[in-house]
């Protein structure tokens, strides 16, 4: 089984920008603990010889030349969506 | 529910409204009242009525000065929420993308839109994908047609429900892992996950790169492969696509099914399938075998390790994809943080549902150093063997089939505490999207009154042997079930 201690837990979330109440550490803990106690299954497949799979179709550096072209949106529609804008600019909260 | 759908072939609803005989203004209509009639199901999110109006009208009036329209003239559809569309919000049923206002359109919406379809509403989901019975979407639960009790499957599961309710002749879906297919078995229509690469998912939103694809659920074989022809080639906005066939993927004499070799999967038919719908798969496959179909059992070792796979590579893609969700660019921002740190947590903490998060974390996990060889290289590795097995198995018979998923329909709330469990459901879908293989789900009957669906895959590349070949099991399958009905009916 693999072992996740609330700290792990915490360490998960910070690194991955969600805050948890205490209630989440001690429910998502037992239930990662869960998840990756059934994924620690694979430790018992023989995979000598065999590299890892990182496409399944047999494409290899697809590329395209650089060159601008027409797309579907233009900046305006693009920006709509931003929470906070300074002109054609996104706004951020300060950094420090 | 009524057998009889009362909507005609997609191929042709498109030619009567080419010729006339009907307008595609009518059919929208017909489209929207039926979604306000079955609403108590809440398959659909929004609809896009207005926009959907508005481009009818333009078709009928093209039409009415003698242009033709296209392939799918007036057909209308309804999109899962997780493609760009415009016409209302594009959410993936997720807080954090509440009043987002798509700036431009996926390529299979364009697409479809090109020869004349429009879409009508946007179905219902698991929040960005995450779950096999829309009980994760943040907004609320699809309820199943055949007993409003169950869930409809998922992720897809508003838009097999809008296929099943008759809202609409054909609905697109996305399948990760399953995410089309198990809702087409739980709630009783066909569902089709292509090659990987072979539709564009430039616009549709990511879950997990390495299996995403896009999913076509309809009534029929036919009608799916018709419109996957519009959708499927190379796009240069997805740098995964492939090369589609220069042949047409349409059905045009469905295949014999003399001949052809099905290996049953061992894998899939042992301990751990519902005894109902073991039967319900055991009686289509004898119905193939009565068509000339030879039915040999294939063994897939390695297929027992698949759901591990896919639960180490899926979260550590999506812990990935989900990283744009800042607060900062489009999507829900917190708007009191007083630095930019807080604002990406508090954005992030406020708009991800459960299931959002517990994936993340275990992505995070999977991929941190000191664990990645352990966890997300090994799964890699053993991804490699499965996809050797699979290759091999297929050089020796032509398609593969079994059930789609070990159990029909679960009542709601049934597996929501036990997130484990929940995945467990996906275990006889994940192999085909890790293998990117093309995968069926046909109707296959019902087992104590809820559908079972046959799931039927194939070689990468072959989609168009696998719809033609689909396309004859089905109404193999369909004839034997109502001939057997209206048996029982006399006696």
């Amino acid at each position: 089984m693999a072992n996740l201690s609330k700290e792990d837990v915490l360490k998960l979330a910070r690194l991955s920008k969600l805050e948890l109440t205490e209630e989440e550490v001690s429910k998502f803990q037992k239930e990662l603990v869960e998840i990756l106690g059934y994924v620690e299954k694979l430790s018992e497949v023989d995979v000598t010889d065999l590299t890892p799979t990182t496409q399944v179709t047999g494409l290899t550096n697809v590329t395209r030349k650089d060159i601008v072209q027409k797309y579907q949106a233009d900046q305006q529609a693009l920006l709509k969506n931003v929470p906070s804008r300074q002109g054609n600019s996104i706004k951020v909260r300060r950094v420090l | 529910m009524s057998t009889e759908s009362k909507w005609p072939s997609v191929a042709i609803i498109a030619a009567d409204v080419q010729s006339g005989k009907i307008t595609a203004t009518e059919l929208v209509k017909q489209a929207l009242q039926t979604i306000e009639d079955k609403k108590e199901y809440q398959a659909v999110i929004a609809t896009t009525a207005d926009r959907a109006l508005e481009r009818a009208k333009e078709i009928d009036e093209q039409i009415a000065s003698g242009s033709n329209v296209g392939k799918l003239a007036g057909v209308p559809f309804i999109a899962k929420d997780n493609f760009l569309v415009f016409g209302s919000e594009t959410t993936a049923a997720s807080n954090i993308l509440k009043g987002f206002d798509a700036p431009y359109q996926s390529t299979a919406i364009e697409k479809l839109e090109s020869e004349g379809a429009i879409c009508v509403a946007k179905a219902n989901l698991d929040a960005f994908g995450h779950g096999g019975s829309t009980e994760n979407s943040d907004f609320f639960t699809t309820k199943n047609p055949h007993d409003t009790e169950r869930v409809p499957g998922g992720s897809s599961g508003g838009s097999a429900v809008a296929v099943v309710l008759d809202m609409v002749p054909f609905a697109l879906g996305t399948d990760t892992g399953g995410s089309s297919r198990q809702p087409a078995s739980f709630s009783g229509c066909v569902g089709y996950k292509p090659t990987y690469g072979l539709i564009s998912r430039s616009g549709v939103i990511a879950m997990a790169s390495s299996t995403d694809t896009i999913g076509t659920l309809a009534r029929t074989v036919e009608d799916v492969a018709y419109v996957v022809d519009v959708m499927a080639g190379r796009d240069p906005l997805d740098s995964t696509t492939i090369d589609r066939d220069e042949q047409s993927y349409q059905v045009s004499n469905a295949a014999s099914l003399k001949g052809k070799k099905v290996g049953v999967i061992k894998e899939y038919m042992g301990e751990g399938v519902d005894p109902g719908v073991k039967q319900a798969i055991e009686a289509s496959l004898e119905v193939l075998k009565k068509a000339g179909a030879e039915i040999v059992p294939v063994s897939l070792p390695s297929l027992e390790y698949s759901l591990g796979v896919y639960y180490i590579v899926v979260p550590a893609e999506i812990s990935s994809n989900l990283s744009r969700y800042d607060g900062q660019r489009y999507g829900y921002s917190d708007a009191d943080a007083n630095n930019l740190d807080t604002s990406y947590t508090s954005s992030r903490t406020t708009g991800f549902g459960a299931e959002a998060k517990r994936r993340i974390m275990t992505g995070a996990y999977v991929l941190s150093s000191g664990y990645y060889d352990a966890y997300y290289n090994k799964a890699q590795t053993v991804r490699t063997k499965l996809i050797q097995e699979f290759n091999a198995v297929l050089e020796d018979v032509d398609f593969l089939a079994g059930p789609t998923a070990p159990t029909t329909a679960f009542k709601i709330g049934q597996n929501t505490n036990d997130p484990l469990q929940m995945y467990l459901a996906d275990v006889m879908t994940v192999g085909a999207s890790l293998v990117g293989i093309p995968a069926l789900v046909v109707p296959a009957g019902k087992a104590a009154g809820l559908p079972v669906g046959l799931q039927l895959m194939t070689k990468q590349k072959a989609d168009r042997m696998l719809l033609s070949f689909g396309a004859a099991a089905q109404s193999a399958i369909s004839k034997e079930i109502s001939s057997k009905q209206s048996k029982e009916i006399e006696t």
